[in-house]
């Protein structure tokens, strides 16, 4: 007979005996036994925010980094429903999360007892799956399966309701090694034929284009995509959360597709005659106009989620497995044949990816007397040679780092892509450098998005940690002053972010460095001087260009081949 | 066109309102849903009528495959199968009406369930288009109250989903 301990004892237990290294959290009420449990032990490290919401973040952004499910705890009523913007930016990008939410006793469930609120209700459309565990003796198995599903198939949330008698009470303490749940079985493996059938298609393409997204990441499939492009020499693009998938200074890479992505990218995909489609989802941000996706192409589509694949394009070659296995089987498919592409049709498209890469789209004012965004994102890339891990809230910078930070390898671009979450860059990077203390990070921001979780600047400074704020301040909310530019005849309504504080000193308030930038030639030594201070948070406060717009862009209902340039 | 889905999902709370919020979710439509327990307690059994274009309807089952907690599912629409449905209705049934009525229920093979001087309660079984041929036969203004389950189905021949 195994020893009885309390519900709050088990939690620390299954997170200990599952490897979990922090838990980001912050206390309440409801969650006062699992604090008490967690404080009587050393192994599993809790890391306190200033809000839940820079938990559910600072937690994503550590499983981004790591690929490790992130783990979260926070306290019944608003502790939860601070978590859910978190929890709903996991789901968007498939991140393995287990969030523990804290729960008035089951007694009182459906009372309107204080700080109550139906967690699992609240949150059903925003995870991958939830539960509430109303007797002790089901925890354990629970949140066994809470780490399976969270981590296995497409990736998501998992969050699990904890009521705080069952925290309280006793039971054995047996911790699953394996778990089976009948009703969920994620598919890994291709099928072969289509496997077979996709290798024969993309052997017979004269204008092929690899897209590739966020699955390619997910699956840690960066390198068997690497060999599988490299051999064929076929152009690749990839979204914003494939970025770093496929080595972006490879001159294979065309860079990011989409509404911001680069001409040369969208003119492939306009004019491809087979489109290979890794682990992207086909987001409206990426196709534009869908009646005008892709016109002249067959299209085949890896995905482990059956749900993703015809969802907003219907597809010629349907794969649905891991994408890391199944490009590791198409290699194996291309080893067995002696076949290999039209060498002469691919020369011919290369020529014209050139023409449009010659294009240069990404140009800027590199003689502009104010700093342009997109030139401190170059100095950047320049003094950190590309090493830097990234997070980034969501905006112009956001766009302008994906266009100009090259990644070459993946999990160093972490951001919201799905949900487009303003205020995730500074607590996503305190799970980043937890993740990976010696690294560099750097959180890309601007001076609307930092203002939404600013008070994590706290617990960085509690934590040691020495993350680099790249603040793109141009005292307006970027792509909103964008999209009224454009669309609304310059009303530019709320976009103005008046009564802005002194970065500087708040930087300082909070116990960092902080520096403020506005010249040009300030831009660099200044990005020097910061990444030498690597036990310190600095918070640079870059004074830029106030009316720089992100090109070149695909309107709203437009298709890829409709670019405005410039 | 109209789809009946058949679904066998873990019989634990939530389950139901998992798929309710992903219809209202993804706006596809519910025209009925029924759902009891089967004679394996840990499972419950849905039916669910939709409709959509082709399309839709290959979302909404793999739409529903993803929930955890959905074991099964089938389009029975997709090969022979069996519907029912339930209607009790309460008809005012006084005069000559009264014979008429009943002329009627035995017609559509219903059963007088309650009898008063002054109403008939009919219950009355079958596909949901007989039931409206029913109600269209005896007459808006006789109907003083219907309950109807929603469509019930289940495949022809050997074919089952457990």
């Amino acid at each position: 007979m195994s020893m009885e301990l309390t519900g709050a004892e088990i939690v620390v237990r299954c997170l200990r005996d599952e490897g979990v290294e922090y838990v980001f959290g912050y206390p309440g009420g409801a969650v006062l036994h699992i604090y008490d449990a967690l404080f009587q032990q050393e192994q599993v490290k809790h890391i306190l925010v200033r809000h839940e919401q820079g938990a559910t973040h600072a937690a994503d952004g550590y499983a981004r980094a790591t690929g490790r499910p992130g783990v979260v705890l926070v306290t019944s009523g608003p502790g939860a429903t601070n978590a859910v913007t978190g929890i709903a930016t996991a789901y968007m990008d498939s991140i393995p999360l287990v969030v523990l939410t804290g729960q008035v006793p089951t007694a009182l469930i459906g009372n309107d007892a204080f700080q109550e609120v139906d967690n699992v209700g609240i949150t059903r459309p925003c995870v991958k799956h939830n539960f509430l565990v109303k007797d002790v003796r089901d925890l354990a198995l629970t949140l066994k399966k809470a780490f399976y599903i969270a981590t296995t198939g497409r990736p998501g949330p998992v969050l699990v309701d904890l009521p705080k008698d069952v925290t309280a009470a006793k039971a054995p303490y047996v911790y699953p090694e394996r778990v089976r749940i009948r009703s969920y079985n994620p598919v890994t493996r291709g099928h072969p034929g289509q496997i077979r059938r996709a290798v024969d298609l993309i052997l017979r393409a004269r204008r092929p284009v690899f897209y590739t997204g966020g699955g390619v990441i997910l699956s840690d499939a960066a390198e068997v995509l690497t060999e599988l492009v490299q051999r064929l020499d076929y152009p690749i693009t990839s979204t914003l959360m494939g970025l770093g998938g496929y080595p972006a200074t490879d001159r294979r890479f065309l860079g990011m597709l989409g509404m911001h992505g680069t001409y040369e990218a969208n003119m492939a995909m306009h004019h491809c005659d087979v489109l290979i489609a890794i682990g992207a989802r086909f987001d409206d941000r990426v196709t534009g106009n869908v009646e005008k996706f892709c016109p002249h192409a067959k299209i085949i589509h890896v995905d482990i989620d059956p749900a993703s694949i015809s969802k907003n394009v219907k597809v010629d070659i349907p794969i649905v497995g891991d994408v890391g296995r199944v490009l590791r089987d198409m290699l194996r498919v291309l080893d067995a044949t002696d076949r290999s592409p039209d060498r002469e049709a691919l020369a011919a498209w290369w020529r014209q990816i050139e023409e449009w890469r010659a294009m240069d789209c990404l140009k800027y004012d590199r003689e502009a007397p104010v700093i342009k965004p997109q030139y401190v994102l170059e100095q950047l890339y320049e003094v950190t040679r590309g090493e830097a891990f990234l997070t980034s809230d969501v905006g112009q910078h956001q766009m302008w780092a994906a266009q100009f930070y090259k990644f070459d390898k993946p999990r160093r671009w972490i951001n919201s892509g799905g949900l487009g979450t303003m205020g995730f860059g500074l607590p996503a990077a305190m799970g980043v450098q937890l993740a990976h203390p010696d690294a560099l990070v750097c959180c890309i921001t601007g001076e609307g998005s930092i203002q939404m979780c600013i008070q994590e600047l706290s617990t960085c400074k509690q934590y040691g940690l020495p993350i680099k704020i790249i603040n793109l301040n141009n005292r307006y909310l970027g792509m909103v002053r964008q999209w009224q530019e454009f669309f609304y005849q310059g009303r530019y309504a709320m976009s103005y972010m008046e009564s802005l504080p002194d970065f500087v000193k708040l930087a300082e308030a909070y116990g960092h460095v902080g520096m403020r930038i506005e010249r040009r030639e300030d831009v660099r030594p200044a990005l020097e001087e910061a990444l030498a201070m690597k036990d310190r948070l600095v918070f640079l406060d870059f004074i830029t260009d106030q009316t720089e717009n992100v090109y070149p862009m695909v309107p709203a209902g437009a298709g890829l081949s409709e670019m405005i340039l410039v | 066109m109209r789809h009946i889905i058949s679904i066998l999902l873990e019989n634990e709370a939530g389950a139901l309102s998992r798929v309710a919020g992903l219809f209202s979710a993804r706006g596809y439509n519910i025209h009925s849903l029924t759902v009891a327990p089967t004679e394996d307690p840990s499972l419950s059994r849905m039916t669910l009528v939709t409709s959509g274009s082709d399309e839709v309807i290959e979302q909404i089952t793999k739409q529903l495959n993803k929930l955890i907690d959905v074991v099964k599912l089938v389009d029975l629409t997709e090969g022979p199968h069996i519907e029912r449905e339930l209607m009790l209705i309460k008809l005012r049934a006084e005069g000559e009406a009264r014979a008429e009525l009943l002329r009627l229920t035995e017609i559509f093979r219903g059963r007088v369930l309650d009898v008063t001087p002054t109403t008939y309660t009919v219950e009355l079984t079958g596909t949901g288009e007989k039931l409206d041929a029913f109600l269209e036969a005896v007459g808006e203004g006789a109907i003083l109250e219907t309950v109807r389950s929603g469509t019930s189905g289940i495949a022809r021949g050997e074919r089952a989903l457990a």
